[in-house]
């Protein structure tokens, strides 16, 4: 099929911290030499934000580089943050505030903003445009498209207006091709091209497979009474065990609201864990709830993250194109933050691509300066020095292992010249359901804890609903032949949306259910499981949840 | 002739609406805001009306804050030819938006007024009725099919019995129902096009319209919460239930 196209200089798979940074820089740049560069953002989300969800305690050193004036430019980092609590909890009612002395260093947030992510990237949306880039909102990149040689010559749109049964309904508009010299993945963890592009050039060869977390955050209006502006508080310990790594946090940030969420690392191995539930119980301990309590939840979401660190960070270049931000995986788990590694990845992009372009043609080339760049980078660095520190919580178990960063980060400065591994990928880490302890979550009481649905409505999810399920399973067969009898079919815990549902049909059979409309676009699934067996492709542009200040 | 598209922006429809704390009105600080589906679906049927030869030129137009150049800008990328921004940052009424329509009417001289039949935000189903008073021109609501013949036009009306069909003299007011048409989606192309199309702004106070507030909001809160029912297990039960709650 013929298909339109348009062609520009760098083409930029998704507006989050990574592309929006790459493509401001990028214009930067190219004003700063005096060039002409056409540039263009594509986006699933129905608007610039709408996909973002983060704590998000933000470090602003990326920021400080890329807008030094961010400030006078009225960037939305509002509050700073003024005091910082760490709670080992260690029961439902109990827990214990870690004195500061024994916090290892990375954890320490002086000078760091609390912010909603969404609007960091909405505001650096308009510095984008207000510099010439162009941002559609509303179209997925669905496809990588290869030049004849192999390299990658950009992305093709998602079609619009297919029915669910593939036919083309009246208001279909066929997808564009979107043609580059250089295309710039930052789709966010577990990007479904980057996936591809690091399966077609075997990107992860040197580097360990990717750690994955499953976050579930809300935000909340509470009782100004309780509220305390810039604090922010991190727990680790209960609900968890302590073999299951993950946490939780809690920001006050401006207007009566509070942003807390919980992480569950994805390697758990209990298939009777469920992170929603998890996440919902860890609110009603007094040291969380005590903020809650006659406040209101206003919204709710979820997204994985990926926590390898140095040790799962692929090769970011390829003939055509490179990986920036979660796409590759530069979070840092001791920080808890990866905004501003993301933010620095995506501005090197837009160096390497400027400094090549002065070097001669760019196009279907590969620009290993990339990976030069970042490791000579503060990126590097900062990863470098905390690579242990997931590793050792996974080796360890959070008490042992926390002790271990302590005198890694606070006496060794991460400088111990050894680096743990862990090579067994998430989704192979699942015992059996029958040699696992069924945990009995308590129900939801309305006022600090709920249920999965009435928290999916707050995400305002929506998908077009005659469209072709974007979940798609490569044996249709497994999760009833294989992942329910040997798991108990993971997907309906793991999946914080409740989008898996094994349900009887008319003849009492069980019936394995997905109702992609709920979809918040974790991609959880994708990564949890344990037959690899589910792949996550872009549903109809605009479609997914719209996030407000996430 | 010319058609005339009044469009508004609205919390987007996806958007879980939320009361603001001191019961002054709803959040919208950080929401998601789009344009009023129906004044989307009278935008597309504007243009078709274009397309199938019997108009030249779709006009949009929008009354409100600078960011409703979002809308616009939307309208514009739909194919719309070019728009006018009456700029405020006040609140407007129905009967504010009908005279400001009227007043832009005067200006541009259209054949046609076309308009969602409401807004989704205030569920008012109001200005398009009111500027029909106003500007003396007929006026066909809620329509589900429209037809240009010459100088009139035939319009099917969604109404409480079934459908009705009106004949009209141009000039006249049309407001959109839900199925009179499905919108397009827009094209990346035309996405750029439409930033470089006329877009005229015009200060509320150059229009001489009277603007001052007819209705006062006294406060807005959310619905009352539903209390979760009980199932019964019999009749017998029901009955005693309903009887307790005295219902019966």
């Amino acid at each position: 099929m013929e298909r339109e196209s348009m062609e520009f200089d760098v083409v930029i798979v998704g507006a989050g911290p990574a592309g929006l940074s790459a493509a401001c820089k990028l214009m930067q740049l190219a004003e700063k030499n005096e060039q002409e560069l056409m540039v263009c953002v594509i986006e699933k989300g129905s608007e610039v934000g709408a996909h973002i969800l983060s704590g998000a305690v933000l470090e602003p050193t990326a920021m400080n580089e890329l807008f030094p004036n961010w400030k006078e430019l009225g960037a939305p980092l509002n509050t700073e943050v003024k005091g910082d609590d760490v709670y080992y909890l260690t029961g439902e009612d109990k827990g214990i505030r870690t004195p500061n002395f024994f916090i290892p260093k990375p954890m320490h947030n002086d000078g760091n903003y609390i912010v909603s992510m969404g609007n960091v990237c909405r505001w650096m949306a308009e510095q984008a445009e207000g510099m010439g880039v162009e941002i559609f909102p509303g179209f997925t990149a669905s496809e990588i498209l290869y030049n004849d040689d192999g390299s990658v010559k950009g992305i093709l749109t998602g079609d619009m207006g297919i029915a669910e049964d593939g036919s083309e309904k009246d208001s279909y508009m066929p997808g564009m091709e979107l043609l580059a010299k250089q295309t710039i993945f930052a789709e966010g963890c577990r990007g479904h091209l980057g996936k591809q592009l690091m399966e077609s050039f075997d990107l992860n060869k040197d580097a360990d497979p990717q750690h994955y977390g499953l976050g579930i955050k809300e935000v909340w209006t509470i009782d100004p009474e309780k509220h305390q502006e810039g604090l922010v508080v991190h727990t680790a310990g209960w609900p968890l065990d302590n073999h299951t790594e993950g946490g939780g946090f809690l920001y006050h940030m401006e207007n009566n609201q509070v942003s807390l969420g919980f992480i569950v690392a994805l390697n758990y191995t209990n298939p009777h864990l469920s992170p929603f539930d998890e996440m919902q119980r860890w609110k009603s301990n007094p040291k969380i709830s005590q903020f809650l309590e006659g406040g209101e939840r206003v919204s709710y979401g979820a997204r994985a993250v990926n926590k390898g660190g140095m040790q799962s960070v692929p090769k970011l270049s390829f003939p055509g194109g490179l990986l920036v931000g979660c796409d590759a995986g530069f979070l840092n788990g001791a920080k808890i933050k990866g905004n501003h590694t993301a933010m620095k990845t995506g501005m090197l992009a837009a160096e390497t691509v400027i400094e090549s372009l002065k070097a001669g043609d760019v196009a279907g080339k590969e620009l290993s300066l990339m990976d030069e760049k970042y490791k000579s980078s503060w990126v590097f660095d900062e990863l470098h020095k905390t690579r242990n520190f997931g590793p050792a919580l996974h080796k360890f178990g959070t008490f042992l292992g926390g002790t271990f960063s302590w005198f890694d980060q606070n006496i060794f400065a991460g400088k111990l010249p050894f680096t743990w591994r862990n090579t067994t990928p998430d989704h192979a880490t699942l015992k059996p359901a029958a040699k696992c302890p069924v945990i009995n979550y308590p129900k939801p009481d309305g006022k600090i804890t709920f249920d999965k649905l009435s928290s999916v409505f707050l995400s305002s999810t929506n998908h077009e609903e005659d469209q072709p399920c974007h979940l798609k399973l490569t044996d249709p067969s497994i999760p009833l032949s294989q992942n329910l009898p040997l798991y108990n079919e993971p997907a309906q815990l793991y999946c914080p949306a409740g989008v898996y549902e094994v349900v009887k049909d008319e003849e009492g059979n069980d019936k394995f259910q997905i109702n992609g409309q709920n979809c918040v676009h974790c991609k959880t699934c994708d990564i949890k499981d344990p037959a690899q067996n589910i792949t996550w492709v872009t549903p109809e542009g605009g479609g997914g949840p719209n996030y407000g200040n996430m | 002739m010319k058609i005339l598209v009044g469009v508004k922006r609205v919390v987007d429809f996806n958007v879980r609406i939320q009361v603001k704390p001191d019961g002054s009105g709803v959040a919208t600080d950080g929401v998601k805001m789009s344009m009023n589906p129906f004044d989307e679906i009278a935008v597309e049927e504007a243009l078709r009306i274009k397309e199938a030869g019997n108009a030249e030129e779709v006009i949009v137009a929008t009354i409100g804050p600078k960011a409703c150049q979002e809308q616009l800008r939307t309208a514009l990328a739909m194919g719309a030819d070019r728009a006018i921004h009456v700029l405020t940052d006040d609140e407007i009424q129905p009967l504010t938006g009908a005279r400001i329509l009227k007043a832009l009417a005067d200006k541009e001289e259209p054949q046609i007024v076309m308009l969602g039949k409401q807004a989704i935000d205030d569920d008012n189903n109001q200005t398009a009725q009111m500027l029909g008073a106003l500007s003396h021109w007929p006026q066909a609501t809620f329509a589900s099919e429209v037809k240009i013949e010459g100088n009139t036009a035939i319009v099917t009306r969604e109404v409480d019995a079934g459908l009705e069909t009106l004949s009209i003299d141009l000039p006249a007011i049309i407001s959109a129902d839900l199925r009179l048409n499905e919108p397009r989606y827009v094209k990346l192309p035309d996405i750029m096009k439409a930033k470089r199309k006329p877009l005229e702004a015009i200060a509320l106070a150059d229009l001489n319209v009277e603007v001052a507030p007819t209705v006062k909001v006294i406060k807005t809160t959310a619905p009352a919460k539903r209390e979760a029912g009980i199932k019964v297990g019999s009749v017998a039960e029901l009955v005693t239930a309903l009887k307790e709650k005295g219902l019966i």
